[in-house]
């Protein structure tokens, strides 16, 4: 049996996607959320006094780009939130379930819906705030925060497994959740968690290492994939359409 | 030698033509167009022709060379060239022709691509060669003039013969004849052993068995709560039953067949759940995908051609009225090509005239041989689309044609009015000796049990009026599926009173 139909996959992927462009307040988000995390880093870095000594300036801009993970795990919560639950509210689950979509296949499309325009956004912001750092910020500041390396590589590596969780939780909410709004706010408290880790190295408490970041991404890695099993088992037919479990 | 053939088209394919005319194409030349039961002569000369039909742009039959001879009733398979120039798309909708000229046949070559399709072959085109039989009035229906009477076979576009003249000048539509529906075959899609579903202690539904048959459209009625739309998520595999066994469309009903059994069936649930900020197309195209359709555009201007929605196909659901949202939700079902379709409610809370347009898409579904589960509570729809109905409060009440079901629960009887209410009933009725037994409906209104309602009628006039009773009517006792249909369920009422 093939457990994923590329083909059912990318009609999922391919509606969402219409379905996100024809609502604005979906496309505003998407534009305004990661601009309103780049305000931070972006002010961090241009008046950061380029008269410290290395260390100490480099310990001053790790907080500002791990910042920039909060694009990547809090954009995704409200839109996952939304695949389950606000397919019930407006009634288009029901001929959804009756397709021979497998819940495997439901859900990568689903969870690539949501995670494509996130790490579009996300990237392109991490881009352009270190386009920025280069050409713009002092040069003592600028070759400080490039030295930066496992936060940086921190930042491109964790931003789609962060996003990945912050999805396969929004997506567990949603498929139990009895209402919409319900499921974006207890969603977007769910997302939160592996973000501790970056507290951590904010405050000392853990050193921003290249093992560290690999560690971190390769539990996270492994989160990911046993919750998205988990959410596949999750994705009951008949609860979803009556709300009773099948006995 | 010039003759004349005359061309008839009573069915226009089963797709992207739809209602659109056919062209008459003869020697590279369009000739005129025709409708739906229309009929063309063409001035001919035998074995000097080749003839092709098309409809629209894209949709042509290959061109085929005819001459005198004995008759061949053929199918022409049209193709279609939809999006990509070097692609040649096969559709899904045929043109079955007869040609007719001085009373013998011409002849044409079967299309191959159409044999070799065999959801496309229907009786009518398999037996139609002149020492095959004629079966399913064929042959019937053009050695006949139509207009005298005799109906075409579903799928058949006929000659008959004809005279002289152009085209133009000659063309005249047919008298528009009811057909009747294909006959239900007799090899069972869905059979269901009882089945039962409980939810906790309520039982949905309980120990229900029934068959349908392929090509039938089979009501499945109840009041709310009876366990219809229960029954129907049951059998889509929505929902495990919790005891029985069920097959659809040949496919044991079991958790690890349910991609396989939704794959051919499409379920029609009673909103039609489309997403409104999509257009029509894209909705369609978004099932097209999970049903993993190949060529999908063909599908789904077929699809839209069939509920007459082809020039919708650009506008966002949010903006179609409750009515043709609902027909996009049948469109949405054709797509797949299923061997069952699940209809639940598909009226409900439609306004009457939108109600009878899905009436008659389901009808055209029914006479395109689409087998049909319907559930419904609306007992008008149901006697006027189904076949055969099942009743259903939470156990199967009944189950039969609509007539069969009337003559099972009601005795067939008289309904006799008088001017004013008899002095004696009992002794009157009792004198004659046709009638079984009576009942007083209201004053001057009696229903009069009879074996044989025609036969009886006479004697019981004679009888009333010896009495001297003024006798204002005499007529057949009529039930209706409401009838049937109250008479079960308010038993099932009595029965739960304490």
């Amino acid at each position: 049996m093939k457990w994923l139909d590329t083909n059912r996959v990318r009609a999922v992927v391919r509606k969402e996607l219409r379905d996100y462009r024809r609502k604005r307040a979906i496309v505003v988000t998407m534009a305004v959320l990661p601009i309103l995390f780049l305000i931070e880093p972006v002010v961090v870095i241009f008046v950061a006094p380029p008269t410290l000594s290395g260390g100490s300036l480099g310990k001053n801009l790790v907080l500002p780009i791990l910042y920039l993970l909060l694009i990547p795990t809090v954009m995704p919560s409200t839109l996952a939130a939304y695949t389950v639950a606000g397919e019930r509210e407006q009634g288009t689950l029901e001929p959804l379930l009756t397709t021979p979509i497998r819940q495997e296949e439901f859900i990568v499309g689903k969870a690539a819906a949501v995670l494509i325009p996130t790490m579009v956004a996300s990237y392109v912001v991490f881009g352009l705030f270190l386009a920025a750092v280069a050409l713009f910020a002092h040069p003592v500041v600028a070759t400080a925060f490039f030295h930066q390396g496992p936060v940086l590589l921190a930042l491109f590596l964790l931003a789609p497994l962060l996003s990945t969780w912050a999805i396969v939780v929004g997506m567990a909410i949603s498929v139990r959740a009895s209402e919409v709004r319900v499921a974006q706010q207890l969603a977007t408290l769910a997302s939160f968690p592996p973000v501790v880790v970056i507290l951590l190295l904010a405050v000392g408490v853990l050193h921003p290492t290249f093992a560290l970041a690999l560690e971190f991404a390769a539990v996270l890695l492994v989160i990911d994939l046993v919750a998205l099993r988990l959410i596949s088992g999750m994705f009951d037919r008949e609860r979803l359409v009556t709300g009773a479990k099948a006995v | 030698m010039t003759t004349t053939a005359t061309v008839r088209v009573t069915r226009a394919g089963r797709g992207r033509s739809g209602g659109r005319p056919w062209e008459v194409v003869l020697d590279g030349a369009v000739v005129d167009s025709l409708g739906n039961g229309e009929v063309i002569d063409l001035p001919v000369e035998p074995g000097k022709h080749a003839l092709r039909v098309r409809a629209g742009k894209y949709l042509a039959s290959p061109e085929r060379p005819f001459e005198a001879g004995d008759g061949r009733t053929v199918g022409f398979s049209c193709r279609t060239r939809p999006q990509h120039p070097f692609i040649v798309q096969r559709s899904f909708f045929l043109l079955i022709a007869s040609l007719f000229t001085h009373q013998s046949w011409i002849a044409l070559t079967p299309d191959e691509d159409y044999l070799a399709d065999s959801s496309l072959i229907d009786s009518s085109f398999t037996d139609s060669s002149p020492d095959g039989g004629g079966t399913a009035g064929t042959d019937t229906a053009v050695g006949t003039d139509t207009a005298a009477g005799t109906a075409p076979a579903p799928g058949v576009a006929t000659a008959v013969p004809g005279t002289l003249g152009t085209p133009a000048s000659l063309r005249s539509p047919l008298p528009r004849q009811p057909r009747p529906p294909p006959d239900p075959g007799t090899e069972p899609v869905l059979t269901v052993n009882s089945l039962t579903k409980r939810f906790g202690r309520r039982t949905a539904f309980s120990e229900v068995s029934f068959e349908v048959l392929r090509g039938e459209v089979f009501g499945f009625l109840g009041p709310n709560g009876a366990g219809k739309t229960t029954t129907v998520r049951t059998l889509g595999t929505l929902i495990a039953p919790t005891s029985g066994s069920a097959t659809v469309a040949g496919i044991p009903l079991t958790p690890e067949n349910g991609v396989e059994i939704r794959q051919r069936v499409s379920i029609m649930p009673e909103a039609p759940g489309l997403y409104l900020r999509l257009t029509v197309a894209e909705n369609l195209e978004y099932f097209a995908g999970l049903y993993g359709l190949h060529h999908p555009q063909t599908r789904i201007t077929d699809a839209l051609d069939a509920v007459n929605l082809g020039d919708r196909a650009g506008d966002l659901c949010g903006g179609l009225s409750k009515g043709l949202r609902q027909r996009v939700g049948l469109a949405r079902t054709l797509l797949s090509d299923p061997a069952i379709m699940f209809l639940d409610e598909p009226t409900s809370g439609l306004d009457p005239v939108a109600a009878r347009e899905v009436h008659d898409l389901v009808d055209g579904l029914r006479q395109r041989g689409v087998t049909i589960f319907l559930t419904t509570h609306r007992l008008d729809e149901a006697e006027k689309l189904c076949d055969r109905v099942a009743i259903l409060n939470t156990t199967l009440r009944t189950i039969g044609r609509p007539a069969d079901l009337r003559a099972q629960l009601f005795k067939s009887a008289l309904i006799v009015e008088t001017l004013k209410p008899l002095v004696d009933p009992d002794a009157l009725f009792a004198s004659l000796p046709a009638v079984e037994s009576w009942r007083d409906v209201h004053d001057g209104t009696y229903e009069v049990v009879v074996a044989d309602p025609r036969l009886a009628a006479p004697g019981v006039a004679r009888g009333l009026v010896g009495a001297g009773a003024d006798v204002v009517s005499i007529g057949e006792a009529q039930h209706s599926l409401e009838d049937v249909y109250l008479e079960l369920v308010n038993e099932d009422v009595e029965a739960q009173r304490p």
